[in-house]
């Protein structure tokens, strides 16, 4: 790779890595300085490199600038600590004793914690994700602002107010003890969900970036799975799903961009090694006792895998829709599962079910109609559409 | 189950449960304890579901529905939940 390509390459994968384990080396309080060095420590290298010519091993040159610059910056501060500020507690620990550990091993628990700590309760799921794409996957603020369908300032401004927060907060970059862990996990899968489905759903036209968003968030969960305390029956439900989602990443658009449906998907463009992952962890979700909603919607999506309109897999899918809204509401599951009633029962059945439903702000509703109409009545049918 | 997921469907179901007689007992007034002697009474209660209705009337709408009434001489009770307030 030319270091134009591969500089920018190497700041999405390296620099939320240094971030993560001087953050949690030095506390929340000096995030900004985590990042003010990954991002110094990058200067640097396009700054020296196309002179002196690309290091051998890029990625370990870039952790020993770093690290010089984190200890330049831990000195400078304790002289100030020492100097000026006298009897102010300095709460860094001493340079004497400091090391910067960028191992395998620290970088993943690093990440992992950071990632606990970024999804705080205490933040609004939108801050948690913003900053999750900025510490945890190393997006920029433009990124940031095409992929959420917002504006930089605007995306500027709510990192900067959570940072506040997480600082006020006072919360530390760690795992949850294991009495909490489940709960605090439920946030973590909440919002690596909305990240994933952000990507997956985004009406942003940035094809390659909704992608990555998914990605990232796969990684992430994968994250979770790697770790032994963190690696749950839901945590592996999730990935499954994201699994079987991203099977059709190919099949759902067409060149232009525009949606394909479901039903007018190319089966043949289905990724089946991802389809095999996701029924691997599948299996994984399943050997607790625990039945989260993501369990559910796995198991929605592997009976989407199956093309034919079976009986059964109709059946099982209305089932599983009938269960995920005791779990958890929403008028978008509530839809789907008044499509697949009438699959079972008929679209007269379904049409009665339908307009109990009520959810008349939403075009989706209308588009649902429109279809269980089309067979019984076709002025009907279009009005709805 | 259909029905049910009928009701969560419009956001109106809250929890429910069924109540099977596996492994049930009798607690008796004076702290006698015998394994469910159902048979003596006329009435026996399968389960209970809560909704959120607007209304009594809307709530009978919903337990019409419910898949037990298909057995001869079953029914299905609607009641109001207590609030702490004393209101009912």
């Amino acid at each position: 790779m030319e270091h134009a390509a591969l500089i920018p390459h190497l700041f999405r994968t390296e620099s939320r890595k240094i971030i993560s384990v001087l953050s949690r080396l030095l506390g929340m309080q000096h995030i900004d300085m985590a990042e003010d060095i990954a991002a110094e420590t990058f200067l640097a290298a396009m700054e020296t490199w196309p002179f002196k010519g690309v290091p051998e091993n890029p990625t370990a040159g870039l952790y020993s600038v770093a690290k010089n610059k984190a200890k330049n910056y831990l000195t400078r501060h304790h002289v100030f600590t020492e100097k000026i500020a006298g009897e102010i507690k300095n709460n860094l620990p001493g340079i004497t004793e400091i090391e910067i550990n960028l191992s395998d091993k620290n970088i993943t628990d690093s990440q992992l914690q950071m990632l606990f700590a970024v999804c705080h309760p205490s933040l609004s799921v939108e801050s948690q994700i913003g900053l999750a794409l900025r510490i945890l996957c190393g997006f920029g603020i433009d990124e940031i602002a095409t992929a959420l369908l917002s504006n930089k300032e605007t995306i500027n401004k709510r990192l900067f107010c959570a940072k506040e927060k997480l600082r006020s907060e006072k919360v530390s970059i760690e795992l949850p003890h294991s009495a909490e862990i489940d709960a605090r996990l439920e946030t973590v899968l909440r919002t690596l969900y909305l990240l994933f489905s952000e990507g997956y759903y985004s009406e942003s036209r940035d094809t390659i970036l909704r992608e990555e968003l998914c990605l990232e968030a796969m990684r992430l969960t994968y994250l979770l799975i790697e770790n032994e305390q963190t690696n749950h029956p839901p945590v592996n439900a999730l990935l499954s799903l994201m699994c079987f989602h991203a099977s059709r990443f190919e099949a759902r658009k067409n060149e232009n961009g525009e949606i394909i449906l479901y039903h007018d998907q190319d089966k043949t463009l289905w990724n089946d090694a991802l389809i095999s992952k996701a029924v691997f962890y599948l299996h994984q979700a399943f050997r607790g006792e625990s039945l989260s909603k993501y369990h559910i919607e796995a198991n929605i999506s592997y009976w989407h895998t199956i093309k034919a309109d079976t009986k059964e897999k109709w059946e099982a899918i209305l089932q599983l829709f009938n269960q995920l809204l005791q779990i958890e509401y929403s008028p978008i599951a509530a839809l789907n599962r008044t499509y697949a009633l009438s699959k079972v029962k008929g679209n007269h059945a379904a049409i009665t079910e339908a307009e109990k439903l009520q959810l008349t702000g939403n075009h989706f509703y209308f588009t649902l109609l429109g279809e269980l109409y089309k067979d019984i009545d076709s002025i009907l049918s279009r009005q709805h559409f | 189950m259909d029905w049910i997921g009928g009701i969560a469907a419009q956001n109106k179901f809250v929890l429910g449960n069924s109540l099977p007689f596996d492994d049930s007992r009798v607690v008796w007034h004076n702290q006698v304890v015998t394994n469910g002697s159902f048979g003596e009474i006329k009435e026996t209660i399968g389960g209970y579901i809560i909704v959120k209705a607007n209304s009594v009337e809307e709530a009978v709408e919903f337990a019409k529905g419910c898949p037990v009434l298909q057995g001869d001489g079953n029914s299905v009770e609607v009641r109001k939940i207590a609030k702490r307030d004393g209101v009912h």
